[in-house]
């Protein structure tokens, strides 16, 4: 959160409202606690109970055990490149539109912008039964590239770096013309490093939705070895009874979200400006 | 020269051709392509055969697509109040300065960052009859333990339980930014005028907020529609369909039963659902707005 802007206290806060906020801060977070605790727990001491839990010993176990199992980790391997593939696709493909569409004038600019907006009220059920079809004629079901290219064309990007663009003052770019430069190399050289802090906003918000994607991997990687992570895991808990048990589970979703934790601690700013920014005028 | 870079010139388009070919190829080819599925009989194996609105009829007589509507149509209208007034109030209880406020802020919003699986993994876990944690909070108060998942009218609601539990972040935030938009002299005004905190809320922090609250609204009606991951997971829409979702019917006609016609002529039906859903509350919200001025 940027400064904020503080009233008269005594009438826009109250320590009572704080209090219940903290009571729930706590609710929240018991899910998350039993889950760690479980994970820390050996698999055969929480058959018999789970309130085993609340008691030593603790072990590390679970953990040691998924690093061992190869389907774990090759599914986070392919999270890793699905996410980062989305990422640099989107931050590419958005920074060039977004630069055109805000700073330079060619035919039909405004009618496209305003298709492209339109491309925002489209849900991906509307179209994920055709995209499964195109991808089956290209045979491109279970590949990395099949899994990347479909959120390539969320319009999201587009529109948040076109508003970053026109945020730039114009005379930085007028300045650049002086020099004979190209286009491209105003747009490469000039504006492009001015709006790093918005790439990394964007480039936050795409990993963690590719990262966190459910739908669409679920029905184009079907073989267990091209799973991403978040489908690896539902695939475990449908045969919920007869996993390995509760304490592996737990490791499994503490190892999982590890990355998205890690992340969010680091840019919890930009991850807010990125949700935020778009909607609130 | 700097006439020349604001001249409008064909080959400045070219930036945008990159993003627009993707945009055509998997967005605008895909929605055109899943409306004229959606008029077919769809062959497996190659082949389409046109039969108009035929799908539509299929889709619109099954029971268990009415069951779907009514069950998605619930959770809507249980979840989003739910989501839009507490998100408020911690908004309210958190705009502060202070550490305290700060890391509570950062841990209601963390929940959103996690992906579906993990969270129905997690309440999943919660939610086991013998030894989930809600088990065993039962037990220590000497209750009978519950079957959240399996039980019809709890599925539904305990779907709902971990929804919240994962999208309150997003509101609470999205509240806290127009907050922060409400000019400070409003409120001096008021501390000048003695206000009670009550009057303070409901005539200066509301209404200041009040586009606010119905963009949010929208949003979460919009995102609440499209309720699948968490039910398929944690309930697989059951006991007997009671937690099915739109969503989770299309999944099954179109990828599980691989009735792609029937499955597409769904999908526009819940497109159109979202999108007067979303053209209603703006409307509404804009004619409010002329009524109040």
């Amino acid at each position: 959160m940027k400064a904020l802007n503080y009233s008269p206290e005594h009438l826009t806060s109250n320590r009572r409202l704080f209090w219940i906020a903290a009571a729930l801060g706590v609710i929240m977070m018991a899910p998350v606690a039993w889950i760690i605790g479980l994970s820390l727990k050996d698999n055969a001491e929480l058959l018999k109970g789970t309130e085993a839990v609340f008691s030593f010993p603790y072990t590390l176990v679970n953990y040691a055990n998924i690093l061992e199992s190869s389907s774990v980790f090759g599914w986070f391997m392919n999270s890793m490149i699905v996410a980062v593939g989305q990422t640099f696709g989107v931050l590419l493909l958005s920074s060039l539109a977004g630069y055109a569409f805000a700073r330079l004038e060619f035919p039909f600019r405004k009618t496209l912008f305003i298709i492209v907006l339109f491309g925002l009220a489209v849900p991906e059920q509307a179209v994920i039964i055709a995209r499964h079809q195109m991808f089956n004629w290209f045979d491109l079901h279970n590949t990395h590239i099949g899994l990347i290219l479909p959120n390539l064309s969320s319009a999201f990007g587009v529109f948040l770096m076109t508003q970053f663009f026109r945020a730039i003052p114009k005379e930085i770019d007028e300045a650049a013309m002086l020099d004979n430069t190209s286009t491209f190399r105003i747009f490469w050289k000039v504006l492009l490093p001015l709006t790093l802090p918005a790439q990394a906003t964007l480039g936050i918000f795409t990993f963690l939705q590719a990262w966190n994607d459910y739908w669409w991997p679920l029905i184009s990687a079907t073989k267990s070895d091209m799973y991403t992570l978040t489908i690896g895991i539902a695939s475990s808990q449908t045969n919920f009874a007869q996993s390995e048990g509760l304490g592996f589970l737990g490791a499994q979703a503490i190892f999982a979200s590890l990355p998205v934790v890690i992340v969010y601690i680091f840019f919890q700013r930009h991850i807010v400006t990125a949700v935020s920014g778009g909607a609130v005028k | 020269m700097a006439e020349s870079y604001r001249r409008s010139r064909w080959t400045n388009g070219l930036f945008v051709v990159p993003y627009l070919s993707v945009f055509l190829t998997l967005l605008v080819f895909p929605l055109g392509w899943g409306i004229w599925l959606s008029l077919n009989k769809v062959d497996l194996f190659g082949g389409e055969r046109f039969i108009g609105l035929k799908n539509y009829a299929r889709v619109l007589s099954d029971p268990i697509f009415g069951q779907a509507v009514k069950n998605t149509l619930i959770f809507v209208g249980v979840s989003v109040p739910t989501l839009v007034i507490l998100g408020l109030f911690l908004a309210l209880a958190l705009n502060k300065t202070t550490k305290g406020s700060s890391f509570l802020r950062g841990l209601f919003f963390a929940s959103s960052i996690l992906s579906v699986t993990i969270v129905t993994l997690i309440w999943r876990i919660v939610f086991i009859p013998n030894d989930g944690l809600m088990a065993l909070i039962f037990n220590y108060f000497g209750w009978q333990p519950i079957g959240f998942l399996s039980t019809t009218g709890w599925s539904l609601f305990s779907v709902g339980v971990a929804t919240v539990w994962w999208c309150i972040g997003l509101p609470m935030m999205l509240f806290l930014a127009a907050l922060q938009q409400i000019p400070k002299d409003l409120y001096e005004a008021a501390a000048l005028d003695n206000a009670s905190r009550w009057r303070v809320l409901t005539r200066i922090t509301l209404p200041s907020i009040k586009s606010t609250i119905m963009l949010v609204a929208i949003i979460q009606v919009v995102m609440q529609f499209q309720l699948f991951g968490q039910a398929q997971l944690m309930t697989n829409g059951g006991p007997a369909g009671s937690s099915r979702p739109i969503v989770m019917y299309i999944y099954e006609i179109g990828f599980l039963r691989w009735d792609i016609g029937m499955g597409a002529a769904a999908s526009q039906i819940l497109f159109l659902i979202i999108l007067c859903a979303a053209m209603l509350q703006y409307w509404v919200s804009t004619r409010k707005e002329e009524t109040d001025a």
